[in-house]
């Protein structure tokens, strides 16, 4: 027996990956795994985008315009993130985000 | 009709001066300055000495009457419609007379000042403040309105400032220029408070409007002004009296008197510019210049004005009796003589002949520059040759300074009103207008006059006469042509400047006013003036210790006068003891513990705040992430079961 998959199981697959997003972000030490988790965050959204425009306005292409530019933003976003990372290792000899807190008070 | 270039002109080449050797005049003209200052005033002064001719003679008498002109007028600022600052040019009788007294005075000092000064090492930067208090002086004069002439009232103030201060590595200069300066400074205080109201009752700013509409019944303002009043005076009363709180601060009236004696310790010829001739007669000139509303809207002020005038004309002579410093002598001398202008306004009625006094205060402010120019510059050649002020190390000098004592023995012989020097008629048409009006004004002014006589030749006799002199000043001699020249020039000027038929150019109204001359009257005040010459003459002709004697009688009233009447100490009394004390202390304490308290509070309050939430911004990007977090998921529960 086969599932037709419905809108619902697509959000729970894009809830599910934000929350594991989020959960990598606030554990994680390493960096490039931060930026890892903030890419997951941003696929389940694009996951959301696909899922209502398929199922609430089909034919429609808003929803797939959308993450494409957030594919693209996504890209932009990675490249910034690993050149302050790259930058970081440079003055400090490391990417751990507790030897990071320079910025405070 | 005045060509308003040329009376522009006369204020405007001092100002150049000022400006060209304030600018450049200690690097570049070192040594040029006085002649570059002298020559720019003589143009000044010719220009003044046409205008008064084309303004007496040519075009400014209409049917008979002398008419107030304004060659120039420009609007400054603009409030309202009609209410306005306008700067202007004023030309009338007064003013016209004042152009030609400050030019000429200012000039002479110019002139002596070249020889008295030479060698200073900020001669340029005298020069400079020369050019700038003459061209406010001008500017005074010749304001149309009463805003106008408070901002070169000012000007004079700090110009004087300026020269009292002059030598600013003397502490005592220092401290008589600030005296100077706070004393005028609060005596101003009233005057603008004067002015607002006096502004505001006529709804204007302009001299000729308001005095128009202040003094006729019939305008609307008049009928609003007159119904406010304060303390059971009314408004308009106020406003007179503190613009005359003004004048009689700028012309040492008593008791706002204390700082002109202290001014002394400028420059020499300075003092003769600023006490002699112009401004402290720019509280008379005030006085006159609005002599209108006083004679005919507020004569209680004007009452006012006369007793003040008279108690100062009297005290400062008899000040003057005991000083040892020659300068001041001449400041308590100056005093008593602004009190003589004073009260012969407050005598006086507005129009034709009871007007009287007004022409004979003008008449005596102007003999009065020529022979208190005179006193003061051959005081300045005594002084330059002695060097010292005390009257004690002078004496016998009329062998060594020949034209110094001749000119001097005009200037006393002028001023203690012996016929026919000039100050005979101006004190003459004085008494007289007092005589007319007030009978106790007229013998405290008569007693004055005597009095006057006594301390000038206790001067004069003092100074040329008394003990042989010791001489040690040849080298210099005299001091020259450029200081000899101008109390000559001067010296003509107080033996003949009484015959001017004053009385046809300046009256209250602009009509000619003919002048009698009344011999028998004339017989007391002279013999007076005689009786307190020849008394000079017994006790200081020779040296003996008959002043001496005569002071010990005295006794109390000696030391009183020797000490001023305590007037300074009655003030160090009131500023020191009571304001300090009573006012300067609480309102300090409650500075420092109430409002800066409440300040401290804030502040601290504000850091122990910011101490306590800093450690918010810990630097580490998950904990921010958190809090951003928290913040959506506290936004995101809003939204949906709150503000649905």
């Amino acid at each position: 027996m086969t599932i037709e998959p419905g809108l619902y199981h697509l959000l729970f697959i894009s809830t599910a990956l934000f929350f594991i997003g989020v959960y990598g972000f606030f554990t994680r030490r390493n960096l490039i795994t931060m930026l890892m988790s903030i890419e997951l965050i941003l696929n389940s959204v694009n996951l959301n985008f696909i899922a209502f425009d398929k199922y609430l306005w089909p034919g429609k292409m808003d929803g797939l315009f959308f993450t494409v530019f957030i594919i693209a933003i996504a890209a932009a976003e990675a490249a910034v993130a690993i050149a302050i990372i790259i930058n970081l290792y440079r003055s400090h000899q490391s990417i751990d985000v507790e030897n990071a807190e320079d910025l405070k008070y | 009709m005045p060509n308003a270039t040329i009376i522009a002109l006369i204020p405007l080449l001092p100002l150049a001066g000022f400006l060209l050797l304030g600018l450049f005049g200690r690097k570049y003209l070192k040594t040029s300055s006085g002649i570059i200052g002298t020559a720019l005033l003589l143009t000044s002064t010719i220009l003044a000495l046409y205008t008064a001719y084309e303004y007496f003679f040519v075009y400014g008498k209409v049917n008979g009457i002398y008419q107030q002109l304004t060659p120039l007028k420009i609007t400054w600022l603009e409030f309202s419609k009609g209410v306005s600052i306008d700067m202007g040019l004023m030309i009338d009788p007064i003013s016209v007379m004042m152009l030609v007294v400050v030019t000429l005075v200012s000039l002479m000092v110019h002139i002596y000042s070249i020889g008295y000064m030479k060698g200073e090492e900020r001669f340029s930067t005298y020069y400079a403040f020369l050019g700038l208090f003459t061209f406010s002086m001008l500017g005074l004069v010749l304001s149309t309105n009463i805003f106008q002439i408070y901002i070169f009232w000012e000007l004079v103030g700090v110009s004087s400032f300026l020269l009292i201060g002059y030598y600013y590595n003397k502490p005592s200069a220092v401290a008589a220029s600030k005296k100077a300066f706070i004393v005028t400074r609060f005596a101003d205080l009233g005057f603008l408070i004067g002015i607002l109201i006096l502004s505001y009752c006529s709804g204007t700013l302009d001299f000729a409007t308001l005095i128009q509409r202040l003094t006729s019944p019939e305008s609307n303002e008049f009928k609003t002004a007159v119904t406010y009043s304060f303390l059971g005076a009314s408004a308009l009363t106020w406003g007179a009296a503190l613009v005359f709180i003004g004048g009689a601060g700028k012309s040492a009236m008593f008791p706002l008197h204390i700082w002109l004696p202290d001014a002394m310790e400028g420059p020499t010829p300075v003092s003769a510019l600023i006490h002699a001739a112009t401004m402290v007669v720019a509280g008379v000139y005030l006085v006159a210049r609005l002599f209108p509303v006083f004679a005919i809207t507020t004569p209680a002020v004007l009452e006012i004005i006369g007793w003040v005038g008279a108690i100062s004309a009297i005290i400062a002579a008899v000040i003057a009796c005991t000083q040892t410093d020659i300068k001041r002598v001449l400041a308590y001398s100056t005093m008593s003589q602004i009190g003589y202008m004073m009260f012969a306004l407050g005598v006086a009625k507005y129009g034709a002949e009871p007007a009287l006094g007004y022409t004979a205060s003008m008449f005596h402010l102007f003999t009065h520059a020529m022979f208190k120019a005179l006193l003061f510059l051959g005081a300045g050649a005594v002084i330059h040759y002695v060097h010292s002020n005390e009257m004690n190390d002078m004496g016998g000098l009329r062998k060594y300074m020949p034209i110094t004592h001749i000119t001097f023995l005009i200037a006393c012989l002028a001023i203690a009103g012996v016929p026919p020097f000039a100050g005979f008629f101006s004190k003459e048409e004085i008494l007289l207008a007092a005589y007319q009006d007030n009978m106790a004004i007229y013998w405290i002014a008569l007693i004055t006059s005597g009095i006057t006589a006594f301390y000038m030749f206790r001067l004069y006799f003092t100074i040329f006469w008394n003990k042989p002199h010791h001489a040690h000043g040849e080298k210099h001699g005299e001091g020259g042509f450029v200081m000899m020249l101008p109390l000559v020039i001067l010296g003509i000027g107080a033996a003949a400047a009484g015959f001017i038929p004053f009385g046809e150019f300046v009256s209250s109204d602009g009509r000619p006013l003919e002048s009698h001359f009344h011999l028998q009257f004339s017989i007391l005040p002279v013999a007076l003036g005689l009786a307190g010459i020849l008394l000079a003459m017994w006790l200081y002709y020779k040296q003996n210790d008959k002043p001496a004697k005569l002071a010990s009688s005295l006794g109390g009233l000696y030391k009183a006068a020797y000490h001023k009447f305590y007037i300074d100490e009655i003030y160090l009394f009131v500023t020191k003891k009571i304001l300090f004390n009573l006012v300067g202390r609480p309102a300090a304490w409650f500075d420092r513990n109430v409002v800066d308290g409440f300040i401290n509070l804030t502040g601290n309050t504000t850091q122990a705040v910011s101490e306590g939430i800093k450690k918010v911004q810990s630097g580490k990007v998950q904990q921010y992430a958190i809090y951003f977090l928290g913040g959506v998921i506290v936004l995101a529960v809003l939204f949906i079961y709150i503000w649905k």
